[in-house]
C-alpha cells in the first residue's frame, strides 16, 4: 500500500474543503472497500481525511415525512431502525441481502453508494480497464473473457461493469435524494437516478460529485406504502453480490415501482417500466431492459430478471 | 494443441507474482529513502490510544497498519488470525465498541479511543468462556485457524439477534427475531471454514443461546 497523510475532519464543511485543496486527497468512513482497493493498489490516495466523527450518524424525520438518513449511518443501524423495517422493508430487505455481518456494521450509507464495481478485470491490476487505467481498454470485453457477473444495460465499449450495491437499488425505488456539501460550503440535492453516471467513453467517471464533494445524508419521502420486496439471485445463498436482484413496490391497484441490480452500472428503473406493473413481469422487462446488450455468459440475465419479478408478482 | 486454461492461468497468475515481488522491492527501497531523513515520513504515522482486552496501549502507527496488524504485530495478540487479508474469510473478526468487524479491512489510525476485545479477552485455557468450551465439546473446527474469528461471530450473532437486528432470513421485520438455525446460519456467512466444520459450529452456537435463554 502506499504511504499517505492522515488527518480527522472537524466539519463536513472543512473536509469538502480540504479535499478540494490536498493533492491526492480521499474521504474515508467505514473503509471496508477503499482499504481493500489500496491494499491492491487500486485505489492509491495520497492523503485520507477521516469523516466517521462528523455526527452524520443519525436518522431524522423530514418535514415532509420522509427520513434523511446521515451518511456515516452503517447499513446494520440503517437496516435495523424501526422507521425503516415498517415504513421503507425494502431498504432493509436489500442490504441485509448484501455482504456479511462484520461488514455491515463498518460500511456506511454514503460508502455504499460510492462503493466500485467487483468486476474481476477491475480488480486484476494486470488487466486492461478503463475504469482503473483511463482510456486502457476492457479486458472484460475480449473474447473468451469471464463475463457472467457483468452488466447488460446502460453499458457501452468501453466498460460492461455493474454497481454493486443491493441498498442502492431499494434507495432508488424509493426516490431517494443524495445531499451532498461542497468544498465552498453549497448543499446540493441530487436525485439518486442523476447520481451513478453511465459509463460511455469514461467509465472511470463514477458520479455527479464535484472534486471534493462530500455526501452528508440520503432523503427518503414519504412513505408510499403498498407491498415491499426485494428478491436477490446470487451463485450462494449469502455472502455474494447479485446475479440479478429485483426491489418492487407493489400498490393494491396493481401500478407500482420496479428496480433492478447486477445488471447495471446504476441501479436500474424506468418510469415507462414501471407503468407496465399491471400487465405483468414480461411487459416490465421489455421496456426495462429494451436496447440491453449481454455477452454470451450474460444473456441469462434477461431472462431470469423476467423470471424474478415473475415470482415476485405470484407472491401475492 | 493449445494448452489448458488453468495451465494458462496459472501461467499469468505466477508471472504476476514474479512482477509483484520484483515491484515490492523496489517500493520498499524507495520507501526506505523516503523515511531516511524527510519529515514526510512523520506525517505518515499517527499517536493513538486503543483498549484490548481491558487494557490500554498507546502506540504509534504507521497509517496504512490495519486494526488486525497492530493486535497480531505491535501487541503480539496472535489470537486474531489473518486469513484473506480481505474481509472475505472472517478469520480477523474482533469486536470493536461492541460490534464486531474485520480487523483486515480497518485502519488503525480510524480506531483512536476504541475499546477492542479480542479472542484473548474471551476467555484462556482452564478458564474457557462458554462459547469457547461449546466448541470444543462440540468438535467444532479441525485445524483451528477460523476458530478465534468463528468465536467471535458467534458471540456477536446470538447478541445481534437479541437486539432486533433483522437478517436476510427474518420472515417478519416488525415481530420479535427468534433465534432459529437458519437465522445463525445466515448470520455466521462471513466467517469460512475450509475444514468444513459448520454444522458442528451451529451446534454449539445453539447450545450456548440454548443456554443463555
Amino acid at each position: 500500500m502506499k504511504a499517505f497523510s492522515f488527518e480527522r475532519a472537524s466539519s463536513a464543511q472543512a473536509a469538502a474543503a480540504r479535499a478540494a485543496e490536498v493533492q491526492g486527497a480521499k474521504f474515508i468512513a467505514g473503509g471496508t472497500n477503499l482499504v481493500d482497493l489500496m491494499k491492491l493498489g487500486i485505489e492509491a490516495p495520497e492523503h485520507l481525511i477521516d469523516v466517521s466523527g462528523l455526527g452524520l450518524d443519525r436518522i431524522e424525520e423530514t418535514d415532509e415525512g420522509g427520513l434523511r438518513i446521515g451518511a456515516m449511518v452503517s447499513n446494520t443501524a440503517l437496516s435495523a431502525d424501526v422507521r425503516i423495517r415498517r415504513d421503507y422493508p425494502v431498504l432493509t430487505r436489500a442490504i441485509a441481502a448484501g455482504a456479511s455481518g462484520q461488514l455491515r456494521n463498518k460500511a456506511t450509507t454514503g460508502g455504499n453508494l460510492l462503493q466500485r464495481t467487483r468486476c474481476p478485470y477491475f480488480y486484476d491490476t494486470a488487466q486492461a480497464c478503463s475504469k482503473r487505467v483511463p482510456g486502457s481498454g476492457c479486458s472484460a470485453l475480449t473474447e473468451g473473457a469471464f463475463s457472467r457477473q457483468l452488466g447488460v444495460i446502460g453499458t457501452s465499449d468501453a466498460c460492461i461493469a455493474t454497481h454493486p450495491s443491493d441498498m442502492a437499488v431499494a434507495m432508488r425505488v424509493l426516490d431517494a435524494t443524495i445531499e451532498t456539501v461542497t468544498p465552498t460550503g453549497m448543499t446540493r440535492r441530487i436525485p439518486l437516478e442523476e447520481f451513478h453516471l453511465l459509463p460511455g467513453d469514461t467509465p472511470e467517471k463514477e458520479t455527479a460529485l464535484m472534486p471534493g464533494e462530500l455526501i452528508t445524508a440520503v432523503t427518503l419521502p414519504a412513505p408510499v406504502g403498498g407491498i415491499q420486496r426485494y428478491h436477490k439471485v446470487r451463485d450462494r445463498a449469502s455472502y455474494a453480490f447479485a446475479l440479478v436482484s429485483v426491489a418492487l413496490i407493489r400498490q393494491p391497484d396493481g401500478s407500482g415501482r420496479v428496480a433492478l441490480g447486477g445488471v447495471a452500472p446504476r441501479p436500474w428503473r424506468l418510469a415507462a417500466a414501471d407503468a407496465e406493473l399491471p400487465n405483468g413481469a414480461r411487459a416490465v422487462m421489455a421496456r426495462l431492459l429494451d436496447g440491453a446488450r449481454p455477452t454470451e455468459e450474460t444473456q441469462f440475465k434477461i431472462t431470469l430478471a423476467e423470471r424474478t419479478l415473475a415470482a415476485l408478482l405470484l407472491e401475492e | 494443441m493449445p494448452p489448458p486454461i488453468e495451465f494458462e492461468l496459472r501461467r499469468r497468475t505466477l508471472l504476476a507474482g514474479t512482477a509483484a515481488v520484483a515491484a515490492a522491492s523496489v517500493a520498499r527501497l524507495a520507501h526506505a529513502q523516503e523515511q531516511a531523513g524527510s519529515a514526510a515520513s512523520a506525517q505518515q504515522q499517527s499517536d493513538i490510544a486503543l483498549t484490548v482486552n481491558g487494557t490500554e496501549h498507546r502506540i504509534t502507527v504507521d497509517n496504512r497498519t490495519t486494526l488486525l496488524d497492530v493486535l497480531r504485530e505491535d501487541l503480539h495478540l496472535t489470537g486474531t488470525k489473518k486469513g484473506c487479508d480481505h474481509g472475505q474469510c472472517g478469520a480477523c473478526t474482533c469486536s470493536v465498541n461492541g460490534e464486531r468487524i474485520n480487523s483486515c479491512l480497518s485502519l488503525a489510525v480510524l480506531h483512536d479511543g476504541d475499546d477492542v476485545t479480542t479472542i484473548e479477552g474471551r476467555g484462556a485455557p482452564g478458564q474457557l468462556d462458554p462459547m469457547q468450551a461449546a466448541f470444543v465439546s462440540h468438535d467444532a473446527f479441525q485445524c483451528g485457524y477460523c476458530t478465534p474469528g468463528q468465536i467471535q461471530s458467534a458471540h456477536a450473532v446470538i447478541g445481534e439477534i437479541r437486539a432486533g437486528i433483522p437478517s436476510h432470513v427474518t420472515s417478519d421485520l416488525t415481530a420479535v427475531i427468534e433465534l432459529t438455525e437458519a437465522e445463525i446460519r445466515e448470520r455466521m456467512s462471513g466467517n469460512i471454514c475450509r475444514c468444513g466444520a459448520y454444522s458442528n459450529i451451529l451446534a454449539a452456537i445453539t447450545e450456548v443461546a440454548e443456554d443463555q435463554a
